[in-house]
């Protein structure tokens, strides 16, 4: 092998670049094809009439849970609003709601389009905790002005803050 | 007045910190001894300050004291006592102390256990240990204070999330902290490593055993974590790549790359630069965490009480700490000796392809943890990654890590001999791939992949076996000869095997039960029964229980195979008044290392009975998911025992000052 490098060191330098290059190339490769593919776009129900994403494409759908709007099956179906400021939209949910699921209160949920305009959830999440609301909802909901303070946060976490 | 005594304790641990920062400096600058050994008082007094306020901390949830603030908000009357004293670190605040308790302790421990350290490189660690308790207590005393008052105290707490209110989630956080706060001590030695501008063997034998200690207590602290998730959520899953399940698996996987290239560094003096630069991205992975779980920049579902300026002062800690170490990595890494030529095929070589792999699948989760916050800076949509991105990418770099794993300590350092190792491992290839076929032709549904992991965790088993069979010489020389070999194998060398073992454990867990889960979900009335894994369940009865805290209905599901009995399971659905929360209790049939995981979901009333909508799964293997890292963890501890890694390195004689 006279065409490698004659010094212990540069020949050392070579060698793990070798084994460097292909891994990081399938490191980037894998990355790139990955996040093409499974990332998907959060959402509010006015956010989304905008956008109109494709019948059956990944989505997030985050909002207020309508009061007086869930009707549990005994099927065990769930359907149930999901609304904001501009637009409600009809969920269905097959299966146990997270402990802290309530009306009124916000969640996301994951998920895609029916061909019918209904939102078919996969999974709905709901905080562990029910003193806090997902971010993007928070966000979402803090842009279209239907955010009513910080009233979710704990009043006594709040005193603790000097 | 004791919560006073904890906050006054934890000012004064401040300026003991800052003490031992200025003290420690002054002595390496000055070269006094005398200086120096100040500074190193200062650092036992910093754990002494920071221990007494986390003493009276504990004391006021112990005694229901909700004038603190802290207190009020979690922690009530009811509760049993162990989850009042969970309680002290179930909060931002408190967790911060518990973060400052581990990080003053692992201070106090490397004054007390670093006496063969050369004088000047124990002073600046000192010094720069001084300058992180610092950062962190100031952070808790003046932004998350967890022993202030209240004015108008409550009569009663806001309670402890009940969630959280299980016993394997009140240890999970004191060894996920020690774990995490563990690699302050190695970046703290990186960093004096840098000023000192020398990096030797003796260095990497120091990093070794405090690498070792907290990449244990890591280990076993997400496990308990994710066992916790797996039981008491009720999803039936054990990992979500939640981004604070990622927060605190970066760290690990740093760590366990720094553990081997520091085996490099310290047998061959070669790889210095990068063993310093995985100590200093230890702990910043560590701080990343910390950031990540508190800011609440990023959804999930495990997170803290979330408050934006915490989250950018926390920020500016990890910009300011890491963004020092790493500056003077740059400046002065270059000027570091380079340490000795190896082969291609050489145990070398095995370790730097270790670190390459696991460098890679640290970078492809860190990416995937944050590319929804750059692409929501970026474009301002916000978005998520789901764990298909994590499955694509961080599965085929392990897979080729968990390929190679076997052959690396059959290598011998500088010049390996490939067909040797070949030679030594043909029978374990030939388990391995007798353990896949069967598992392709045998376990129905048929799976390719599941058949792929089983027979990849069999070869790291069947590997780590042969490997002890080289070490002691096995069939090579009488039996006995070889037993007398086993038993004198140095700990170091049984963590490692222990160690590679777990981890084939956990592999062959982790693809069982991936591989061929089943779950269904039904709506019974009593009576009612439904099918899983070859399980039949009944719904018997429905009864309600009053618990010391909660309320609960809890059912009683009778399962059976081919007719016969196997279990009877009482899952529950816990409604906490307090928090006004509802919870569930999963009930876990063990068969072996499979689980039948039962979940009692909601009641809802039809037109004639009430029904129940009940989940369950069957979970085969999933024991192995969990025993895995306890292995990989106790290898590591018991690494640490060797008598290799306490024994002082052969120091000079220092120079009067």
């Amino acid at each position: 092998m006279s065409w490698l490098p004659k010094s212990p060191k540069a020949r050392r330098r070579l060698t793990l670049l070798a084994a460097i290059a292909p891994v990081l190339a399938l490191a980037v490769g894998l990355t790139l094809w990955g996040l093409k593919d499974s990332i998907s776009f959060f959402y509010t129900p006015g956010q989304a009439a905008a956008a109109k994403p494709k019948p059956g494409q990944s989505i997030q759908l985050g909002g207020l849970v309508r009061v007086g709007s869930v009707v549990k099956h005994p099927d065990g179906r769930v359907e149930f609003d999901v609304a904001d400021r501009i637009a409600v939209d009809k969920v269905v949910y097959q299966g146990d709601l997270p402990d802290l699921f309530r009306e009124g209160q916000g969640i996301v949920a994951m998920g895609a389009y029916r061909a019918d305009g209904v939102f078919e959830a996969r999974q709905v999440l709901a905080k562990h905790d029910e003193r806090y609301m997902p971010k993007e909802v928070a966000d979402a909901l803090k842009k279209q002005g239907e955010w009513r303070g910080d009233g979710m946060a704990p009043a006594y976490g709040k005193a603790a803050t000097p | 007045m004791i919560a006073e005594l904890g906050a006054f304790a934890l000012a004064l641990a401040l300026a003991f910190a800052l003490a031992q920062l200025v003290l420690s400096a002054a002595g390496r600058i000055r070269r006094s001894t005398v200086l120096a050994a100040a500074g190193e008082g200062a650092a036992l007094a910093v754990f002494g300050a920071v221990a007494l306020a986390f003493a009276a901390l504990i004391h006021a949830f112990v005694t229901s004291d909700f004038s603190v603030a802290n207190v009020a908000a979690n922690s009530h009357t009811e509760k049993p006592l162990l989850y009042k004293v969970a309680g002290a670190w179930g909060s931002h605040e408190g967790s911060m102390l518990l973060w400052c308790l581990a990080l003053t302790g692992y201070g106090a421990a490397a004054v007390a256990f670093g006496r063969s350290l050369p004088r000047p490189l124990k002073a600046s660690m000192v010094a720069v240990q001084g300058a992180l308790a610092t950062v962190f207590l100031a952070y808790t005393l003046f932004a998350s204070n967890p022993l202030a008052r209240v004015a108008d105290p409550p009569v009663e707490g806001r309670s402890l999330n009940p969630l959280l209110q299980d016993p394997a989630l009140a240890i999970h956080p004191p060894f996920l902290y020690a774990g995490y706060v563990g690699m302050s001590v190695v970046f703290a030695l990186a960093v004096a490593a840098l000023i000192e501008g020398r990096i030797d063997a003796a260095w990497a034998r120091w990093v070794r055993p405090w690498t070792l200690a907290a990449w244990s207590l890591l280990t076993v602290g997400i496990t308990l974590g994710s066992f916790w998730a797996y039981y008491e959520l009720g999803w039936g899953g054990w990992w979500f790549w939640d981004p604070v399940e990622n927060a605190s698996f970066m760290p690990w996987l740093a760590a366990t790359a720094l553990l081997h290239s520091a085996i490099v560094t310290e047998k061959r003096g070669a790889l210095a630069g990068w063993t310093l630069f995985l100590a200093l991205a230890a702990f910043s992975f560590s701080m990343l965490g910390a950031f990540l779980v508190r800011s609440g920049v990023l959804t999930s579902v495990h997170a803290f009480a979330v408050d934006p300026t915490r989250g950018v002062l926390l920020l500016i800690i990890l910009g300011v700490t890491s963004g020092a170490g790493f500056a003077l990595f740059a400046w002065r890494a270059p000027k570091l000796a380079q340490g000795g030529v190896f082969a291609p095929v050489s145990r070398e070589s095995a370790l730097v392809l270790n670190n390459i792999l696991l460098a890679a699948a640290t970078t492809t989760v860190l990416l995937g943890t944050l590319y929804p916050l750059i692409r929501e800076a970026v474009t301002g949509e916000p978005i998520s990654v789901g764990p298909p991105y994590f499955n694509l990418t961080f599965t085929p770099l392990m897979a080729a890590l968990a390929i190679l794993l076997p052959a690396g300590p059959l290598l011998a350092w500088k010049r390996g001999d490939a067909a040797g190792v070949l030679q030594r491992l043909w029978v374990a290839i030939l388990i391995a791939l007798a353990a896949g076929l069967l598992a392709y032709a045998l376990v129905s549904p048929r799976k390719a992949f599941g058949a792929a992991g089983l027979a990849m965790g069999t070869w790291i088993i069947a590997g780590g076996i042969a490997e002890l069979i080289e070490r002691t010489r096995g069939f090579r020389v009488a039996p006995a000869e070889s037993l007398r070999r086993l038993v004198r194998l140095p700990r170091g060398a049984w963590g490692m095997t222990l160690a590679h073992l777990g981890l084939g454990v956990f592999v062959l867990g982790a693809c069982f039960e991936t591989g061929w889960k089943a779950e269904r979900a039904e709506t019974l009335p009593l009576g009612g029964a439904l099918d899983v894994g070859g399980y039949h369940l009944v719904l018997d009865a429905v009864s309600d229980v009053d618990g010391p805290n909660y309320e609960a209905e809890r059912a009683t599901i009778r399962a059976t195979r081919d007719g016969a009995p196997i279990c009877v399971g009482q899952p529950e659905r816990r409604f906490y008044p307090a928090g006004g929360q509802t919870t569930s209790e999963v009930a876990i049939c063990y068969r072996g290392a499979s689980h039948l995981y039962i979940v009692l979901g909601e009641r809802r009333e039809t037109a004639t009975t009430p029904v129940w909508l009940v989940r369950a799964y069957w979970n085969p293997w999933a024991t192995l998911i969990f025993l895995g890292p306890v292995i990989m963890g106790l290898g590591g501890l018991i690494s640490l025992s060797d008598r290799r890694l306490r024994l002082g390195v052969a120091r000079r004689r220092e120079l009067p000052a």
